[in-house]
């Protein structure tokens, strides 16, 4: 058997851990729900996103807030501008070249990347250092605290947005129901890039906030993969459903990775083949059925 | 001279190659119902369609006021005050009643005025107060409808489009909602183009109409005239007329064609 100590930082890793998978998951299933389109470079903006946080806080001599508050609203704006420009034009073509588009996105970001930041590994200066006691003899590191916090509090946001404000409650009817959502002279294209700006924002602020973790480079972003298996484990569609995914596997990877080196890092895609022989619409059924 | 409402000419729309409706024109005038009547298919649901911008006319004009608003975006034509309540009625299942209102007020700013015409649509529907929490999705196909009139409504759009109002309602359901409509009309002010298969209510209710068939126009005039007519009577209506031998005039065709 582990000691309870080492089963106790284990969970902690794998909890920060499927905290940041989610949080670029809420990315996935939000452009989703939003467009019915799968967006496979959603991984990159969180690549991108540490990438820039890094660049300004260099300019700004180190300081992470202004750099951190900077670069997330960058990566925003450039969620924007792929939706408004091409994504927009392209709505309505066959889902595999959508896909094939998007997949070609993730190309570009990452060569893209690499010839403005290079192709080595960077790290990122942030104010979590240490550990935090959390009594006894455990402990959290700082910077995986601050991945867990900043989910609770990103997810709480997002909550009041989507129930609270006109433009949220907006968003939901154009996703439930597009087309009515137009007779009410719902601006929808717009709603649909800011849908696109918000999980972009997401995505960069969890890559930011994963600097100290993994580290930063061209192929972060590939965590996304592990993302979008969290969320079609919750159920695509849902959002409760991905967070609830991403969580699972976050938490299991680290045991399995302990306990069957062999395997390292293969944990969430078997637990997403699990999930789909076993139970093919997620743990948690999409809440409803688009009409075509 | 003042420009009609809402006037179509010679509107042409096509489904790929399909042509759905072929040259149609249409009249609305402030403050008046009128009513397009027509079988499946005839190019109803295309018609208010076109005028909204859901789909784009290939020939033809459609004047709001005086001004083209073809071939826009339709929510940009919502904004300039036409309210479309679509066929099968097409709410937010999953935002409450009272949410649905507020979506239909959308590009309104004035809050206190907004809360006063949800009050209004509460006053004409009193359904919808009792089920205000309630998500949309679990209203019956009556209250459903009433929804979505009372979204449309909060707009408060110069011209409201109802697609078929009675489908799938039953006939007291049907009778009460129109009963509705007319008193939309007359106390609110409310410019209302209906396209309806139920002949009889609709006529009733409008003071013009429209007959639409495979895609043109084949007949318009004042709304009693086209209940007196004889063609509507039998082919809407379902007033056979007994020939000799008391059996159906089976070799009549229609005046029309």
């Amino acid at each position: 058997m582990l000691p309870l100590n080492d089963v106790v930082h284990l969970a902690v890793t794998g909890l920060a851990q499927g905290c940041a998978y989610g949080l670029i998951a809420l990315g996935f299933v939000l452009i989703y729900k939003a467009t019915e389109v799968v967006n496979f470079a959603h991984g990159e903006f969180m690549m991108l996103g540490a990438f820039t946080v890094l660049a300004y806080s260099e300019a700004f001599g180190g300081s992470f807030w202004p750099a951190f508050v900077l670069g997330c609203l960058t990566i925003g704006v450039v969620g924007y501008l792929i939706d408004a420009q091409i994504m927009r034009r392209i709505i309505g073509q066959s889902s595999a070249s959508i896909f094939i588009l998007t997949v070609a996105f993730g190309f570009i970001f990452r060569s893209l990347a690499g010839i403005i930041w290079g192709w080595n590994t960077l790290s990122l200066d942030t104010p979590f250092d240490g550990q935090v006691a959390l009594g006894g003899e455990f402990a959290i590191a700082t910077d995986r605290l601050a991945i867990i916090v900043a989910t609770i509090l990103l997810c709480v946001l997002l909550y009041l947005f989507f129930s609270r404000t006109r433009y949220g409650i907006a968003m939901q009817a154009a996703s439930q129901n597009q087309l009515a959502a137009y007779y009410m002279g719902i601006p929808v294209k717009r709603l649909v890039s800011i849908t696109w700006a918000i999980g972009a924002i997401i995505a960069a602020a969890a890559g930011a906030l994963l600097a100290p973790v993994t580290q930063i480079d061209t192929t972060i972003g590939l965590l996304g993969i592990k993302a979008l298996a969290g969320a079609i484990v919750g159920g695509f569609g849902s959002i409760p459903g991905a967070l609830l995914g991403c969580l699972l596997i976050g938490i299991i990877e680290p045991f399995a990775d302990y306990l069957l080196p062999e395997i390292k890092g293969v944990s969430p895609y078997i637990v997403m083949l699990l999930v789909l022989f076993l139970r093919p619409e997620g743990l948690m059924k999409q809440t409803f059925k688009k009409k075509v | 001279m003042t420009s009609p409402l809402l006037e179509m000419r010679n509107v042409e729309t096509y489904y790929g190659p399909i042509m759905a409706i072929r040259g149609v024109s249409l009249v609305v005038d402030e403050g008046e119902i009128v009513t397009v009547l027509g079988a499946n298919g005839a190019g109803k649901t295309t018609l208010l369609k076109t005028a909204t911008g859901a789909l784009d006319s290939r020939k033809g004009r459609v004047l709001l006021d005086g001004a083209e608003i073809q071939n826009r975006d339709p929510d940009w034509v919502a904004r300039q005050g036409i309210a479309h309540v679509p066929e099968g009625r097409e709410v937010f299942p999953f935002l409450s009643v009272v949410e649905n209102l507020e979506m239909g007020a959308y590009n309104r700013h004035d809050r206190d005025a907004v809360a006063t015409d949800v009050e209004t649509v509460y006053a004409y529907f009193p359904v919808l107060r009792e089920l205000r929490g309630k998500m949309a999705a679990y209203l019956s196909g009556g209250q459903q409808q009433m929804l979505a009139i009372g979204r449309g409504f909060l707009a408060r759009p110069r011209l409201l489009l109802l697609d078929e109002p009675s489908l799938g309602l039953s006939p007291a359901l049907v009778e009460e909602i129109f009963r509705i409509i007319t008193r939309l009309n007359r106390e609110q002010g409310l410019s209302i183009l209906l396209v309806e298969q139920n002949a009889n209510v609709a006529l009733r209710v409008s003071q013009r109409g429209y007959v639409m068939e495979v895609g043109g126009m084949v007949m318009d005039g004042d709304s009693n005239h086209l209940l007196a007519s004889e063609d509507i009577k039998e082919f809407y209506l379902g007033k056979k007329e007994e020939g000799i031998r008391g059996r159906r005039r089976w070799k009549k065709r229609k005046t029309w064609r």
